[in-house]
């Protein structure tokens, strides 16, 4: 097989044409599952099409979720430009959690705009700190940060059960939760913002949170490629002898891009807490601290790609539960498999046919130009 | 009657866009020493690695003994009697020479018969070729001249006729290049036919009968030996008429700006590789430092750019100390400080490869004004600069945007040059600047020390290259086992002389 010249592919051969084939694939696999589990792989199609896009209210629990995913996202792809592997996303949203309520509830004596950006940072901050312990570790210690991050999420998820359960629990109820915040409090939601047009629709998760991660995309963005600190913390990530040759130091790296991509994992619980529960509930991040690896792996580690990525599983989670509603055959562990087959295309096999398909188009391109 | 042993015809070979080799004909004949040089990036070592079956060529016919053979893997080239020895040697550290040669050809599951005929069949080629290796010793206890005599001797045991070497000089002190040739030269009296790929000139006037040359992925001339000369070869090789000596004003000296004292540095082993060194560079002067690879250049050059910790000793700058065991500027602080460090490894330690160029470019200064304000980028100042400095130097091709591993060895170099050269620094290091840079390339960077130098720089010259150093120091010192083991005024001094100062001998 012949080499490709990487320098003749087409920008949108390798970044649209190639994950889309995966994508279709991944499909078509996860189709014949469908198939075998006895229902129909094109009737599920129209279901997830329909349940992600069909009806207003299932829109907006896609954009929810891709809310979400975005954040989560975002949060591992800075960190891997540092070449780490953060892993522990799911703690240090879980985490963030505790900041955006402890903030929220200790400062209602202010203007609710105050509240929400003290809050926001509230979520930032403990989410950093929560990824300053395993940073610190590996910058000092040399301690792997994907085998401590991920020890840090088990400790995350005990001590905010031991939180909930015996210090902040609301006591007036039975769950492990703590006290409503108060109303005036609560992040704007779609189904507010739609009825000032006049539209009227029911409930939907879906709330300005949305807007921040897009600006946190564009802070992303900003960061990672146009400033100083991006600039070293891609150096250490791809060459740490040549950064510390040029005077750049790795550990002051390795934190600052931790604490970084901890913060953003926190701003999940500005969704989830400010938005959505209004309070703090067991378990809120609900594994999307994991399923954003995915979505940055996919989504290239680059806030453009991690968009589609996160919307992409948002379809997935919210067609997914639509299916798994109408289907009996389908329960909601088949579209874990579903995720799964898709990470696995566009993932660990993202290079399956990537040499065939710039092969095919890169010949093309020659034959046009010689014609 | 000679006969030819190797034949090729028509070899094409790419990697993506680079055209490695192009139409290559090449006639071997039996019991010859044939040389194939040319400059680096020249396609010798990807022609060789296709004749030992690494890579199969896109096109074109082998012929060995006459007969049309497919390689398609090493194995296939060993057992139509091809061995080579490569640049890098390919034996496992902590195994003896036996065990080195007869891996992968164990012959027997628990060892005994095949291991004592493989024994004596060693002893014996040995004894042939005076290769006089304990077969018993472990490969870290031996001298890089020694590992190379395993190599070779591998590729005997293994029934090699046509044995190609890479570039075996490279690692060699002058001594141990004489012994090599003295084993070469037996080994072609008892009928093996050698194929040497170098870029030095000399070893081709000194052993081969027959020469072929390269240039640019093409071959451009083959010649015997006795018909030619060093010009003539040079001049094939790069194309053009090439000046082999530098012209080189006489600069006076100013004061000293940079002082080592007593310098001791540990390598990341704890293993002292420094061992009090005292260095004196005026401005307006190069100081070469030579010596053989691993002898303590490396650990030398990081300590005096900061990025390695002194064990003990002091370093001055301007008359001010800036480093000792308790206190010490890291890299940054030196490079403000009017101190440029071109290192030695430039894709280890020089450029970060995946960075584009104009990244590169800025490496080091990023955090300085015009490049950067507040912690933000001047995306359009960078370029602007990039651009500049990409014409000055001729990096070629000139985009900014380009990812720096799509940049050829050589004009990786002169990225990292034009970057450390450009701030005008008052003392230089330099560590190997023209390892695996072309012929054209060598020149340009040599005139740009010089002018440095000429302007009032100091400079240190680290180099394994000694026709560099000779070439550009107007000092010398030598390094061996961690201490400057001799040093002399670069006027009358001989080549031969280096050399045994550099093998420890005296």
């Amino acid at each position: 097989m012949a080499t490709v010249d990487k320098s003749k592919v087409p920008w949108w051969v390798s970044n649209l044409i190639v994950p889309l084939v995966n994508l279709t694939l991944a499909l078509f696999v996860s189709g014949i599952f469908i198939f075998i589990a006895g229902e129909n792989p094109y009737e599920a199609v129209r279901l997830i099409i329909y349940g992600s896009f069909g009806y207003i209210e299932g829109f907006a629990y896609t954009l929810y979720y891709t809310t979400n995913f975005i954040f989560t996202g975002l949060a591992f792809a800075v960190a891997f430009h540092c070449r780490l592997f953060n892993i522990g996303g799911e703690g240090q949203a879980y985490i963030g959690g505790l900041g955006v309520f402890l903030v929220a509830i200790n400062f209602s004596f202010l203007p609710v705009p105050i509240v929400w950006l003290l809050s926001i940072a509230g979520a930032f901050a403990f989410g950093a700190a929560w990824a300053f312990i395993p940073a610190y570790l590996q910058a000092t210690r040399g301690s792997h940060v994907v085998i401590t991050t991920i020890m840090f999420n088990f400790i995350a998820a005990s001590l905010m059960v031991f939180l909930l359960v015996d210090v902040i629990r609301d006591t007036a109820q039975m769950g492990p939760h703590t006290v409503a915040l108060p109303k005036e409090q609560w992040l704007p939601n779609f189904k507010d913002f739609a009825a000032l047009f006049g539209i009227k629709i029911r409930y939907s998760p879906l709330n300005i949170s949305f807007l921040l991660a897009i600006a946190a995309s564009v802070f992303v963005w900003f960061l990672v490629w146009k400033t100083r600190w991006g600039y070293e913390m891609r150096a250490v990530g791809h060459n740490t002898q040549a950064a510390i040759y040029a005077g750049i130091s790795p550990y002051k790296n390795i934190i600052i891009a931790m604490c970084i991509s901890g913060g953003l994992a926190g701003l999940l619980a500005v969704n989830e807490v400010l938005g959505v529960h209004h309070k703090i509930v067991a378990g809120f991040p609900a594994g999307y601290g994991f399923t954003g690896i995915a979505v940055a792996l996919m989504g290239r580690n680059h806030p453009i790609g991690i968009f589609p990525a996160a919307f992409l599983f948002g379809i997935l989670y919210q067609g997914g539960s639509e299916v798994t509603f109408d289907m009996p055959n389908i329960t909601r562990y088949m579209f874990v498999a579903v995720q799964g087959v898709i990470i696995l295309f566009s993932g660990a096999l993202e290079n399956l046919f990537r040499p065939q398909i710039e092969n095919f188009f890169v010949n093309r391109l020659n034959l046009k130009a010689k014609a | 009657m000679v006969s030819p042993i190797l034949e090729l015809t028509n070899i094409n070979k790419s990697f993506g866009h680079v055209h490695a080799n192009k139409n290559i004909n090449l006639t071997i004949n039996k019991g010859t020493i044939h040389g194939i040089i040319g400059e680096n990036g020249a396609g010798k070592s990807t022609l060789m690695s296709i004749v030992f079956g690494l890579y199969q060529a896109n096109s074109g016919i082998i012929k060995i003994n006459g007969k049309e053979i497919n390689l398609r893997s090493p194995k296939d080239s060993i057992i139509n009697g091809i061995g080579m020895v490569h640049q890098h040697f390919m034996l496992v550290e902590n195994f003896t020479v036996l065990e080195n040669i007869i891996l992968g050809f164990e012959g027997e599951l628990v060892f005994g018969k095949n291991l004592e005929k493989a024994k004596k069949d060693l002893k014996n080629l040995c004894d042939t070729y005076k290769l006089n290796i304990d077969l018993n010793s472990t490969i870290s206890d031996l001298s890089v001249g020694f590992r190379q005599r395993v190599e070779i001797l591998k590729s005997l045991y293994r029934g090699a006729e046509i044995l190609i070497l890479d570039e075996p000089t490279g690692v060699l002190t002058p001594q141990e290049v004489d012994e090599l040739f003295k084993i070469l030269r037996s080994l072609n009296e008892e009928g093996k036919t050698i194929v040497l790929i170098t870029h030095k000139l000399i070893e081709i006037m000194d052993l081969t009968s027959e020469v072929s040359v390269m240039r640019q992925g093409e071959m451009v001339g083959h010649t015997k030996t006795e018909d030619t000369n060093k010009e003539q070869l040079a001049e094939m090789m790069v194309g053009r008429t090439v000046l082999l000596r530098l012209d080189k004003s006489e600069v006076k000296t100013g004061d000293v700006i940079f002082k080592v004292e007593n310098l001791s540095v540990k390598d990341d082993l704890d293993v002292t590789r420094v061992k009090n060194v005292n260095l004196e560079i005026r401005s307006g002067e190069i100081l070469g430092l030579a010596g053989v690879t691993g002898n303590g250049q490396t650990e030398l050059l990081e300590a005096l750019s900061g990025i390695r910790k002194v064990e003990s000793g002091e370093i001055y700058l301007d008359g001010k100390k800036v480093s000792d065991r308790q206190n010490f500027l890291d890299p940054r602080e030196l490079k403000e400080k009017g101190l440029a460090h071109v290192p030695e490894d430039r894709q280890r330690m020089g450029l970060v490869t995946d960075f584009k160029a104009y990244e590169n470019l800025i490496f080091g200064y990023h955090d300085q004004q015009p490049f950067s304000k507040s912690s933000i980028l001047n995306h359009r100042d960078i370029i602007s600069h990039s651009k500049k400095i990409m014409e000055e130097y001729d990096v070629r091709p000139q985009s900014p945007n380009l990812v720096t591993s799509n940049f050829s060895g050589g004009n990786q170099q002169k990225i990292i040059l034009s970057r450390e050269l450009n701030e005008k620094p008052k003392v230089l290091l330099v560590g190997q600047p023209t390892r695996g840079v072309d012929i054209g390339a060598i020149e340009f960077i040599h005139q740009r020390l010089i002018d440095m130098r000429d302007r009032g720089a100091a400079i240190l010259l680290v180099s394994v290259e000694l026709d560099e150093v000779l070439s550009l120091s107007d000092r010398i010192v030598v390094m061996f086992d961690g201490k400057v083991v001799g040093e002399k005024e670069n006027k009358n001094v001989t080549d031969r002389e280096l050399g045994l100062l550099m093998a420890g001998v005296i």
